[in-house]
Parts: C-alpha cells; structure tokens; sequence
C-alpha cells in the first residue's frame, strides 16, 4: 500500500517559491491500478517523483508498504528504488546498447551474474513480444517496441509498483492501447501495483480502477474512475469531463433529457452505427451534445455526450444497450450542485 | 621548368634528406603524439567527469569552492601559448624525465598543454547526454560512480572519439612546436633545415608530411565515431 500524506513541494526558482503540490494525501492499494490525470503543469509528474524521491518532498510523507521513503538512507532508497520502477513519456532506453542489455541493465546496477541476467533479460523479452529484438539497438526499434523494452527493463528487479509518467503520450492511439493492454496484463499476472500519471481521459478510461485529478497542485477529486467521471464536482473534474463547453448544454438542456457519456476504447465500430441502432432497435433517440471521436483501423476511440429523454427507463435501457458492445462503456452524467 | 626543379641541386638534397631523416620523423612525430595524448587523456577524462558530475545538481555534487577552483586552473592551463608553457615546465620535465630537452622530455609540455583541453572536451562530450536517461539510472537505484561508468560515459562514446580526434590533430600541431626545444620530429626538421638552414623544399615537405598526418587521424576518428554510433539507422 502507497501512502502519501500531506505531500507538499516547493520550488525555488529566480522568479521566487512555486508551490508545485500542495498537501497532497492519497491512498493507493496494493494490485491497483491508479491515474493520476491532469493538464501539463498540474503537478503530476512532480507527484511521481515524489513517490520515488527523485524529488524530495518539501513536507510530508510518502509511505510505502510501511516503510517511510523520505527516512532512508541514501543506499537505503537505492534499494527501494528497485521494488518501484519507472517508465517515461521518452522511453529513456541506452542508445549505444542494445535490446538485451537495456534490459540487463537494472540487474547490472544490482551487480546479478552476466549470464543469470541474461537469462532473466530473455525471459523478460517474451513478456513483451519482442523476442526477436535481442541484439536490435534503440534507433532501430518504433516508438512502441522501445517503450516495450523500457517496459522489461522495468520489471526485471521484480518490482512491486511500476510508475508510469506520461508513459503513451508519445506513442499513436493504436500503439496506446497495445502498451495499455501489456501494463493492464503485468498488473493482473504479475500482481504489480501500477501508477499511471497522464494528461490522457482514455488512458485513465481504459485501465485505470481508481483515479486522482490533479489541478493546480491540489488532488480536486479522486475516487474509482467510474465515479469520478459519471459524477465529476470540481471544476477541474468537469473540465475534464466535458470538454470545450458542452457543459453549458448539461447546465441548460432540454426539460426531461438527460446526459449520457459513452467512451470508445477502440470498439470495433465499422459497419454498426451504435447510437442509430440504438434508435431503431431500442427506440431511444439521442441527441448527440458532443462527440469527440477517432477511427483507427476500423476502431473507434474517444468519447461523446449523448442526450437522452425518456426518464429513468430509457436511460437505463441506453446504458445497457452500449455497453453491450465491447470496447464501450457508458454512464450516466448528472450535474452536481457544488 | 617543373623538370628544372626536380633536377636542381636543392631538390636531389632534399630528397636525399626525405630518404634519410624523415622516417625516424614520422616515428617520433607520431611516438609523442600518441603518448601524449594518452596521458592527457588519463589526466583529463576523470577531470571532464568531475567537471559535469561534481557540479550542483550533478550526479556527484562537489563544493562549489572546488569546482570554481578547478574551472580556473583548467582555464589558466588552456589561457598560456604553448611556447611559454613549455619553458615554464622546464623545471618539472626535468624532475620527471631527468633532462628538459630532447624528443622523450617534449611529451611533459604536451601533456600539460593537452590535459585540460580535453579535460573541457570530455566536459562538453558528456554534457550531451540525455538528462533523463540519468534520471532513468537514479530511478532504478544507480550510485553516482555507476552513472558514470555504466550511462554517462558509455552513451558518449561516439562523442568521445570525436572529441579524442580533435585532441590528437591538435596536438599533432603542437609537436612540431615542440621542435624549438629539441623535441624530435617532423617540426624539428621543418625548423632545422627550413627556419635555420633556408632549406624551404624540406620544410614543405615535412609541413605537407604533417597535413597528411591530421588528414589520416582525422578520417580514421570520424569513421570510428559514426562506427560505433548505435544511434545511427540503416547500418
């Protein structure tokens, strides 16, 4: 279990402090999987490293399965460091060796026998799927394959919490979501804990179980992701949420329509216009307030805001109707007076 | 005309100077060059390390008097012409070698003139080195020695050898200066027959002999530094 309580960082730069978090506290749970999602400057890298100390917290505490991380000594969080891995938005590989000894590397730091960790680098390259790229360098390798090395490289200390900092934000839709699947894969088999720090809704949408909103420094809202989205109460939560001011619409709809979120994570959509469908099918128009959506070979990504009317019934009856499909999830949104 | 000169006195003697000088010359140009460099190469690879690693924020942070100091003294080195630096250091080529003058006694000038120019291309090699990927090694728990040796000076390899080429060709130009003190060499002979002894075809010759020698060190650098440069595709 993560514990961070009362975590705040400030920096001191010419211009004078800059308070990057301020009194942080979040629980995370041993085998979850937790986002921490925020717009660029929020913090949220700031907050990842903190857990690992590469920062230095300017108060508080982070606390992991009750070891208290800002007490250890200097070998002490060495040590530490090699149960709580790391990848990053920049994959940070070693450019001059190549796939196995990238993933070698932690091992070598930890000073395992060359052939012993050798033997762990390969099994560690099946994880990935990338066995054939043993004796592949870095530049030889797409954005994908090299942050599925960096992926290996992660695991091969036999971590217990994998921090992952921007991890897909450099990285096309569909690659996305083969990395997602692979994190997703490592959390459940493995039984790692993993922390995914993002700016991205659908990463969070698409593996996260619990989340925390980050704005200004501040957690604004945090909960299991379900929650948080269907029934955001900050403003930074609802920004989130609804996107370029189709909360207006929420605010000012129709008597007696109600709002329904429907996020694609690459459902295959060719051929099946879901929301017609529905019409025809279940008798349930919608009113498409706001779509934000990508096709991808044949997949659907992002997300839409659907207005509903017909009371409980219907929205219940359109609930169940799209999450049928897979790759789809919908929920209710109600306003909150905040 | 071109017949006259291949045929004039002044060039069957420098042939015959070519014939019996230069390759002991070459030896000895290319024998200082080489220990040199590999002195000053020890000297200044771990200062050039110290002086990226050691600084505030660095992955070894060293008090800052010590780094200023070191800035200055590397600087001071590298501010004084090499023909004054050479008869400065007179007196400690003299405890190290037993004599100041002569070929062997011209490397203590040339490693203390090389040192802190590498010292500074180290520096800057290393410098390039992506800020994450050191932070990547300090996430997995890499001591400060271990960023040095196993990411910092590895992923700066092909930097490295480039750097290794400057400094060799430079050098290489200050061995001939080194001629002035008795050192051996092409530069010794450009000076004892072309300055002293108006023997211009021989001093050419050797100024040419040495344009070829920066010409081979500097292509086999380069070709080494592309060679060994993963970051290049399509190999």
């Amino acid at each position: 279990m993560i514990e961070i309580k009362n975590l705040s960082k400030t920096f001191e730069t010419a211009d004078g402090k800059v308070e990057a978090l301020k009194n942080i506290s979040l629980t995370i749970k041993d085998g979850d999987i937790f986002g921490i999602i925020g717009m660029s400057g929020a913090g949220k890298s700031t907050l990842v490293r903190c857990i690992n100390m590469l920062e230095r917290p300017t108060s508080g505490t982070v606390n992991i399965n009750g070891v208290d991380m800002g007490s250890l000594s200097e070998s002490g969080l060495r040590a530490a460091r090699r149960e709580i891995t790391m990848i990053f938005q920049g994959f940070n590989l070693l450019m001059q060796k190549n796939c196995l000894r990238n993933i070698m590397f932690p091992l070598e730091l930890e000073g395992v026998p060359k052939k012993e960790a050798e033997k762990r680098a390969r099994e560690l390259l099946k994880v990935v799927d990338l066995a054939d790229k043993e004796k592949a360098y870095p530049a030889q390798l797409s954005g994908g394959q090299q942050q599925r090395i960096a992926i290996a490289r992660a695991l091969a200390t036999n971590p217990k919490v994998l921090l992952c900092d921007e991890a897909t934000s450099a990285l096309d839709p569909t690659t996305t979501n083969s990395i997602l699947s692979l994190i997703r894969k490592i959390n459940e088999e493995l039984g790692i804990t993993v922390i995914i720090i993002t700016h991205q809704m659908s990463v969070v949408e698409s593996v996260c179980r619990h989340v925390a909103i980050i704005d200004g420094g501040i957690i604004a809202e945090q909960g299991a992701v379900g929650e948080v989205f269907s029934r955001p109460k900050s403003a930074a939560a609802r920004r989130l949420v609804f996107p370029e001011g189709s909360e207006d619409y929420i605010v000012s709809h129709r008597e007696g329509e109600r709002c329904i979120r429907v996020a694609f994570d690459g459902a295959d959509t060719t051929g099946t216009p879901v929301i017609a469908k529905m019409a025809v099918e279940e008798g349930i128009e919608a009113n498409i307030v706001y779509a934000s959506t990508r096709s991808l070979d044949g997949r659907t990504y992002g997300s839409m805001l659907l207005g509903v009317s017909g009371g409980d019934d219907a929205v219940k009856r359109a609930v169940a109707y799209l999450t049928k499909t897979s790759d789809i999830s919908a929920e209710e949104v109600t306003e909150d007076a905040e | 005309m071109l017949n006259n000169l291949f045929s004039s006195p002044d060039f069957v003697e420098a042939m015959e100077i070519l014939r019996e000088e230069f390759p002991l010359a070459i030896w000895e140009t290319l024998y200082v060059t080489v220990v040199a460099t590999a002195l000053a190469i020890v000297l200044g690879l771990p200062l050039g390390v110290l002086l990226v690693a050691g600084e505030k924020g660095g992955v070894l942070p060293l008090p800052s008097w010590l780094m200023k100091t070191l800035g200055v003294v590397i600087n001071l080195l590298r501010s004084v012409p090499f023909l004054i630096l050479m008869m400065v250091v007179f007196p400690l080529t003299r405890l190290i070698v037993g004599t100041a003058v002569g070929t062997v006694a011209s490397i203590v000038p040339l490693t203390i003139a090389a040192f802190p120019f590498i010292a500074r291309l180290v520096e800057s090699s290393l410098r390039e080195v992506n800020p994450n990927i050191i932070e990547m090694a300090q996430s997995m728990g890499a001591k400060p020695f271990q960023i040095i040796t196993k990411v910092m000076i590895p992923e700066s390899v092909p930097s490295l050898i480039s750097g290794a080429t400057i400094a060799i060709t430079t050098i290489l130009g200050y061995t001939a200066m080194s001629g002035m003190i008795g050192g051996g060499g092409l530069g010794k002979i450009a000076i004892n027959y072309g300055y002293y002894r108006y023997k211009y075809i021989v001093m050419i010759m050797a100024v040419i002999l040495l344009i070829l020698l920066v010409q081979v060190f500097q292509s086999v650098g380069t070709r080494l530094s592309q060679k060994l440069d993963k970051r290049l595709k399509n190999k």
